[in-house]
């Protein structure tokens, strides 16, 4: 499973946990799984179908190019970010 | 380190613009000229806040030669969008309200109207004459200020949001996020060593030679070109087509060589004014600012607030850090606080970290990115607290940085581990460097050093490649070139072809010419448009290749290409064709031979460097004095070393006059007080030495040629190291930026008030 880092505050969806394990083979599915998890966060994160204008979400410390589509690995890190342009974070 | 051996990569052929560079025939904004042009001009705003009540354009639309007049009002209203086209994402209502103002004025130089005229005289004749009713409201112009609860509120809307939720309150805080691993109490209960210091830096601009430009031509059926001086052509498209509402397909933009940006020239600020009063008129509009406009109206980088707190056993290792950082964004939300928050202590292996951050509206320019952007201000507060915690320690400051270095697998203060990084490898460079090395002897003389960490960015990329006739091929892609990157993709397509340097023609194409590129920022160019322009000549090999097998009447696979551009077959040994040779025959063996490619690159490879900086103090005068200065930096690979030495003096000459001259000054009303370069002092070659460089080259393992962007890094350590000598030469701690005469007198004299 992925392990997602989770935003200092953001942490109160999460009891104060740093960082989570969820599966999922791309964003989409992993951000699935943390609102099925932890209420509230889809909505957080997300502004309808794409990431929400100012977080970038990191896999493995690259920007995901693909939004929701990007890849996620069985052993991936995820990290959500403020946005900055550009590409890898 | 970089042990690869290559044919062209890592030489240093003369530019290919070189030429037209040093005879003035280079093609720039200024230079365009079109039948029926007209000239616009911009009226400012004179305060620094206030309501418009009215514009009234009408008497200047009837003058002689007049031909329109706009203003806020004739660009269309916008919902919230945010781009990401630059290093910093920005909202285009907001881009669109700051190339007119909307309502209100948010700083001394807002623009309010504009027109279009016959002469540029003529035009700045009429903008005296557009009558504006003003309301005047109190200016708030530092970010602490602006953050108090009864400060003036420049949106009376806007309330904090903190990584995706508002916290309902207004407030000129637009952002406020937080980094944050470990425990930082449990970091500073185990230290020996605790320091802590309040920094403030002022706003800079990059002083860019060439000012802002545009030229717009809009056909009866709505078609728009438009030509400028822009870090990014498909960027320029995408704001010109949001901001005016216009079809993307409808926009074509020719980017023009570029007399610098480094950062500055990403987003629009008269091509949207250009159009609209190109549509009005249907003539070709020319609009260029002088440098005042330059500096009163475009995106400078932001002065800021920093508090850096950190912690180290006795025997020098970093226990933990913590840092609260508020930049001013300027009139609109967007500082690069988010780069300074996440690179503050990138360079050091650390536990426990907490970093707060804040991006705050004031009255003054909407900021910009500006090399490296938010991250110079923050190694400067936190370099000058590293300083002080290996002083306290007894290490050596560079044995310290190597002591607490990052290497791959560390993880970085906002969450991501590394990958192969070459931090340690530049430290212990510097340290062993010539200058490092020599003794420095004399009075009131003192040595610093200073790190700096760019993360480096990625992006889209497009490039196209047509074999001439004659041996030689035509490159084409879509990044426009600042700091030498059409040489470097041009060599690398020889390195693959096996041909020199001077037979690959690069151009940079316009947006309906070449594929979707990204901004020329966050050192990505030779990254991504190098890659990419790796892929394409990879395919002219392939078609090469086949033609060849054609030609031979054998099998493609039987067909070897040599790293000469020779060409041999395993089924003709005794024959050998080159590479001209099969081009020469391109159409009579199937047409022409060309290859492209696009990407979408990640893997920027991290870049640290480690600046060493001399200097000499005058007591009485506060006068500091560079004596030496060498810069070391990690380039991966560097594909033209000249380009990427001048790339490192030039971002260590735009720190030093950060360091030690450059401030925007403001009246109490928050009026500009020193737009001109007589009045903003940059420093020039009689002011500093010849910048020595250092390139290590640890290659980044996912770029073909092992490349790390260059541009950023350089100007990030030169503050804190010159501030870190100054302390070593006379014994006091600068805490603002620029530590100019007076304030380096004033902390001498022990009365920095500042």
């Amino acid at each position: 499973m992925a392990t997602v880092y989770i935003p200092p505050m953001m942490r109160k969806f999460t009891d104060g946990a740093d960082n989570v394990e969820v599966a999922g083979g791309n964003l989409r599915q992993i951000v699935d799984g943390l609102e099925e998890r932890f209420p509230g966060t889809r909505e957080w994160l997300c502004d309808g179908n794409r990431i929400r204008p100012g977080i970038a979400a990191a896999i493995d410390g690259e920007t995901a190019r693909m939004g929701l589509l990007e890849q996620v690995g069985p052993d991936s890190e995820v990290h959500f970010l403020p946005a900055i342009g550009g590409g890898s974070v | 380190m970089s042990e690869k051996k290559y044919r062209v990569v890592g030489t240093r052929p003369i530019r290919h613009d070189g030429t037209d560079k040093v005879t003035g025939d280079a093609r720039y904004g200024a230079d365009i000229k079109l039948p029926g042009m007209l000239y616009g001009r911009i009226l400012r705003s004179p305060h620094a806040h206030a309501r418009i009540r009215s514009i009234d354009t009408t008497e200047a639309e009837a003058m002689d030669g007049v031909r329109a007049a706009v203003a806020g009002r004739d660009l269309p209203e916008l919902a919230d969008h945010v781009s990401d086209i630059g290093e910093v994402p920005f909202n285009l209502r907001d881009a669109s309200h700051n190339i007119l103002a909307t309502g209100k004025v948010l700083y001394h130089g807002h623009a309010v109207a504009a027109v279009a005229a016959t002469t540029a005289h003529r035009a700045e004749e009429a903008i005296k004459r557009i009558k504006v009713d003003y309301e005047v409201l109190e200016p708030v112009l530092d970010a602490r200020s602006a953050m108090q609860d009864d400060a003036p509120l420049l949106d009376p809307t806007r309330k904090t949001r903190g990584l995706g939720e508002e916290d309902g309150k207004t407030s000129n805080i637009a952002e406020h996020f937080r980094h944050e691993r470990g425990d930082v109490e449990i970091g500073f209960a185990d230290a020996d060593v605790v320091i802590e210091r309040e920094f403030t830096t002022s706003t800079v601009h990059q002083g860019y030679i060439e000012p802002h430009n545009a030229t717009a031509a809009v056909s009866p059926d709505g078609r728009t070109t438009v030509w400028c001086s822009t870090q990014g052509a498909f960027g320029v498209r995408e704001q010109i087509a949001e901001i005016c509402k216009i079809p993307i397909s409808k926009v074509k933009v020719v980017p023009m060589e570029i007399g610098g940006g480094f950062g500055g020239k990403i987003t629009v600020y008269l091509e949207p004014i250009a159009v609209l009063l190109s549509r009005k008129t249907r003539r070709p509009v020319k609009m260029t600012m002088s440098r005042t406009e330059v500096l009163m109206a475009t995106g400078p980088t932001p002065a800021s607030y920093i508090r850096v707190k950190m912690g180290a056993t006795k025997d020098g290792t970093l226990t933990t850090a913590e840092a609260y950082l508020a930049y001013e964004a300027g009139a609109f939300p967007g500082s690069p606080v988010s780069l300074g928050a996440g690179a503050i202590f990138a360079p050091y292996r650390l536990e426990h970290v907490r970093v707060d951050a804040y991006d705050v509206v004031v009255s003054k320019p909407k900021t910009n990115a500006y090399r490296a952007p938010g991250v110079t201000n923050a190694a400067f507060a936190a370099e000058t607290i590293v300083d002080e915690i290996a002083d306290a320690v007894g290490l050596d400051p560079l044995e310290f940085r190597k002591k607490n270095g990052v290497k791959e697998g560390d993880r970085r203060v906002d969450g991501p581990v590394f990958p192969r990084i070459g931090c340690l490898e530049v430290v212990e460079a510097a340290a062993e460097s010539d200058h490092y090395r020599t003794p420095l002897e004399g009075l009131n003389r003192g040595r610093g050093v200073a790190s700096g960490f760019w993360f480096n960015f990625g992006g889209p990329a497009a490039a196209f490649i047509n074999a001439n006739e004659d041996g030689t091929v035509r490159l084409v892609e879509g990044s426009t070139d600042i700091g030498g990157t059409r040489a470097a993709c041009a060599m690398i397509v020889a390195e693959v072809l096996g041909i020199a340097a001077e037979d690959v023609n690069p151009i940079v194409a316009d947006t309906d010419s070449i594929g979707y590129t990204g901004i020329t920022g966050g050192s990505s160019v030779a990254h991504k448009t190098g890659w990419v322009s790796h892929l394409a000549a990879e395919e002219v090999k392939q078609r090469v290749i086949e033609r060849a097998a054609k030609m031979w009447e054998v099998d493609v696979e039987d067909v070897e290409y040599h790293d000469d551009a020779t060409i041999t077959s395993r089924s003709k040994p005794d024959e050998t064709l080159t590479f001209k040779e099969v081009v020469a025959q391109a159409n009579s063996t199937g047409g022409p031979i060309s290859g492209e490619a696009t990407i979408n690159a990640g893997g920027a490879g991290p870049s640290f460097g480690t600046h060493v900086v001399d200097v000499e103090v005058d007591p009485e005068t506060g006068k500091v004095q560079i004596l030496r200065y060498t810069c070391v930096q990690d380039a991966g690979k560097a594909i033209h070393p000249s380009y990427v030495e001048g790339q490192m003096q030039g971002g260590v000459v735009q720190g030093i006059g950060w360091a030690l001259n450059e401030e925007y000054v403001y009246d109490d009303d928050g009026r500009l007080m020193n737009a001109s370069f007589l009045d903003y002092r940059m420093p020039t070659t009689l002011d500093l030495p010849m910048v020595e460089t250092i390139i290590v080259e640890v290659p980044n393992p996912a770029h073909p040629y092992g490349v790390r962007g260059v541009g950023e890094t350089p100007i990030i350590p030169p503050p804190a190291a010159v501030a870190n000598a100054i302390y070593d030469a006379v014994g006091v701690r600068m805490e603002h930026l620029p530590m100019s005469p007076p304030h380096v007198l004033a902390a001498i004299l022990g009365a920095d008030k500042t």
